[in-house]
């Protein structure tokens, strides 16, 4: 039997059009700047375009429990119900129970097109029950992408086996590639038997991170580089990383803001580290993308996610519920195949109906505004401003509509009382808007709307159930029209 | 001579297949080790595997009852630090 499955026929992927035509949601700098071959294989992974993510999902299984190295930003210990962050995790699972969830989660959830494993520990850490996962399902369930992410320390070794199966994608994370810096992020590695600590501990993960990504690119598999930002100790540095990790051969570069709370018990949140403002990230990001393709909507998920990004199934697929579940995956990969195509049908029609955003024809001398958008998918702006849990934000400009990031709109941890909710929703959320000059949402109360105004973000609800970009552009026209953006930035800095 | 696993191990496996003897095995509510194989690694490595990898402070001690990683030596959190951080949680 052969199955039509998208991302391995190429005759009929998007490639010519693909995102360069504005509409993935996003960005000159994600997608579209990536060779053919490249987005052939990426371009229905969720994690990799802000547009795809709608419609395709993606799980984590968590098999992995051991760890290599400690990094200042991790708690082992963790594993709070209520937490939504790498290396969390509430059910550990063998690799035939993984397999099985897999297989149950890929059959309810048709969409779902990738299986990661990233945790909660180093998956290259624990070869036998990684791989034995990977093997499993490269054979079982052939219509689905496996990825992986680690630290690297164990990478140069897992290369040949990691070639073995249906992997065409590695995420590494480099939070740096002087010594001096990692000492500073990473107290100790297990390397050759011994704990080894301090400068000499990073100068060998970095260089076992440099030698995987190397050895990863020569045999054609894709790399993508995962940093996280953290101020005062890697910020500067890390437009460094990206340029060397962009020489080697990586794809893509996620970087990520540091998650620290005394009361995640990691290093960094004990000891009172900071995490960046959304500002010092998209200015990090910015510097970065002129040397290196970068990603922007990353959710930052648990290593047992299930389901679209930002949102976690992980609940109905628990291993005492799977255990009842009767699963025909021929039948299964039959009915994914005809979701697969209809998706793709619906992303093509998108990406030609908006072309518009990409060329605006408006003049240069305008300044840049960024707006913020509530929406629960589909490229809409279709959610009431009070729902949202976080907010896309977009850039306009006279060179058309780029997506900037999403910034969460509720923290972490809700609903538990031990984490203290020290500010209001509606405070929360006002600031995750910081820098936004509008709002765009489906509906919105007259009490935030006050409030929203007073804090100089302008609240609208007229473009609602519009694709996001026409109504971002739009709203831009009209703040030209009406004048507003006739002031010089620093006059506006005055005012 | 052997080490002993105590409350607080995370299960994480790491410690498992680096025993030299086979001594370390999963059971509930953490992993134990055999007193009878383990040698803490004597004759092996120059320090007991388990307690070398292990990322979590006080849960491998010795003979004598002593961890083999003692508060702060794996996080770098000073214990004075992590009290005080832990009782400003508490008063929230």
């Amino acid at each position: 039997m052969e199955l039509k499955v998208l991302g391995q026929a190429s005759g009929d992927l998007p490639v010519s059009k693909g995102c360069s035509a504005g509409s993935c949601g996003s960005t000159d700098d994600q997608l579209s700047q990536l060779p053919d071959s490249i987005r052939e294989k990426v371009f229905n992974h969720p994690c990799y375009s802000e547009d795809a993510h709608h419609y395709f999902a993606r799980m984590h299984v968590a098999v992995a429990p051991a760890c290599n190295i400690q990094c200042h930003y991790c708690n082992r210990k963790y594993d709070c119900a209520n937490e939504s962050r790498p290396g969390v995790v509430s059910e550990l699972l063998t690799p035939t129970q993984a397999v099985k969830k897999v297989k149950a989660v890929a059959a309810s959830i048709p969409q779902m097109t990738v299986l990661g494993i990233a945790g909660p520990g180093d998956p290259l850490a624990n070869p036998d029950r990684t791989f034995t996962t990977f093997r499993q399902l490269s054979e079982e369930a052939p219509d689905i992408k496996l990825c992986v992410s680690t630290n690297g320390l164990a990478l140069p070794d897992s290369v040949d086996e990691l070639a073995k199966h249906n992997i065409d994608h590695v995420t590494i994370t480099i939070n740096c590639v002087d010594p001096e810096v990692g000492a500073k992020i990473y107290p100790w590695i297990f390397w050759n038997n011994r704990r080894v600590r301090g400068i000499e501990a990073a100068k060998i993960l970095i260089d076992q991170q440099q030698k995987g990504l190397e050895m990863l690119v020569a045999r054609g598999i894709l790399v993508k580089v995962n940093s996280v930002l953290i101020p005062g100790v890697n910020d500067k540095h890390l437009e460094e990383v990206s340029k060397v990790v962009k020489r080697k051969g990586a794809f893509l570069h996620n970087v990520m803001p540091l998650i620290a709370e005394a009361e995640h018990g990691t290093f960094f949140g004990v000891m009172g580290q900071r995490s960046p403002a959304p500002a010092e990230l998209q200015a990090l990001q910015d510097a970065c993308a002129g040397d290196m393709n970068m990603m922007r909507h990353c959710r930052q998920c648990r290593a047992d996610a299930v389901g679209l990004l930002g949102e976690d199934r992980g609940d109905e697929f628990t291993m005492d519920k799977i255990e009842a579940m009767e699963i025909d995956y021929a039948a299964a990969m039959n009915k994914r195949a005809l979701v697969h195509a209809a998706i793709k049908e619906e992303l093509d029609a998108k990406r030609q109906a908006s072309a518009t955003a990409r060329n605006p024809g408006i003049p240069a001398h305008y300044r840049p505004v960024l707006m913020g958008v509530a929406t629960s998918g589909g490229g809409l702006i279709n959610q009431h401003f009070g729902h949202a849990r976080e907010f896309l934000v977009y850039e306009a400009s006279p060179s058309g509509v780029r997506f900037i990031g999403h910034r969460k709109a509720d923290q972490y941890c809700s609903g538990n009382t031990t984490c203290g909710e020290t500010e209001s929703a509606l405070a929360t959320n006002i600031r995750a808007l910081q820098g936004c000059e509008v709002v765009l949402c489906s509906k919105i109360g007259y009490e935030p709307w006050g409030q929203l105004e007073e804090a100089g973000i302008q609240p609208n609800g007229e473009h609602a159930m519009e694709p996001i970009e026409d109504a971002v552009l739009a709203v831009y026209r009209e703040m030209i029209a009406a004048g507003s953006l006739d002031e010089t930035a620093s006059e506006r800095a005055l005012a | 001579m052997a080490v002993e696993i105590i409350e607080g191990c995370v299960n994480c496996w790491a410690c498992e297949p680096l025993c030299p003897n086979q001594a370390i095995f999963a059971s509930a509510p953490h992993f134990l080790v055999d007193e009878n194989k383990c040698t803490e690694c004597a004759g092996d490595f120059d320090d007991p595997q388990c307690a070398t990898i292990c990322p979590i402070e006080g849960v491998i001690i010795d003979d004598l009852g002593i961890p083999f990683n003692p508060p702060g030596s794996l996080t770098g959190i000073p214990p004075e630090r992590m009290a005080e951080a832990m009782a400003e949680i508490q008063a929230r």
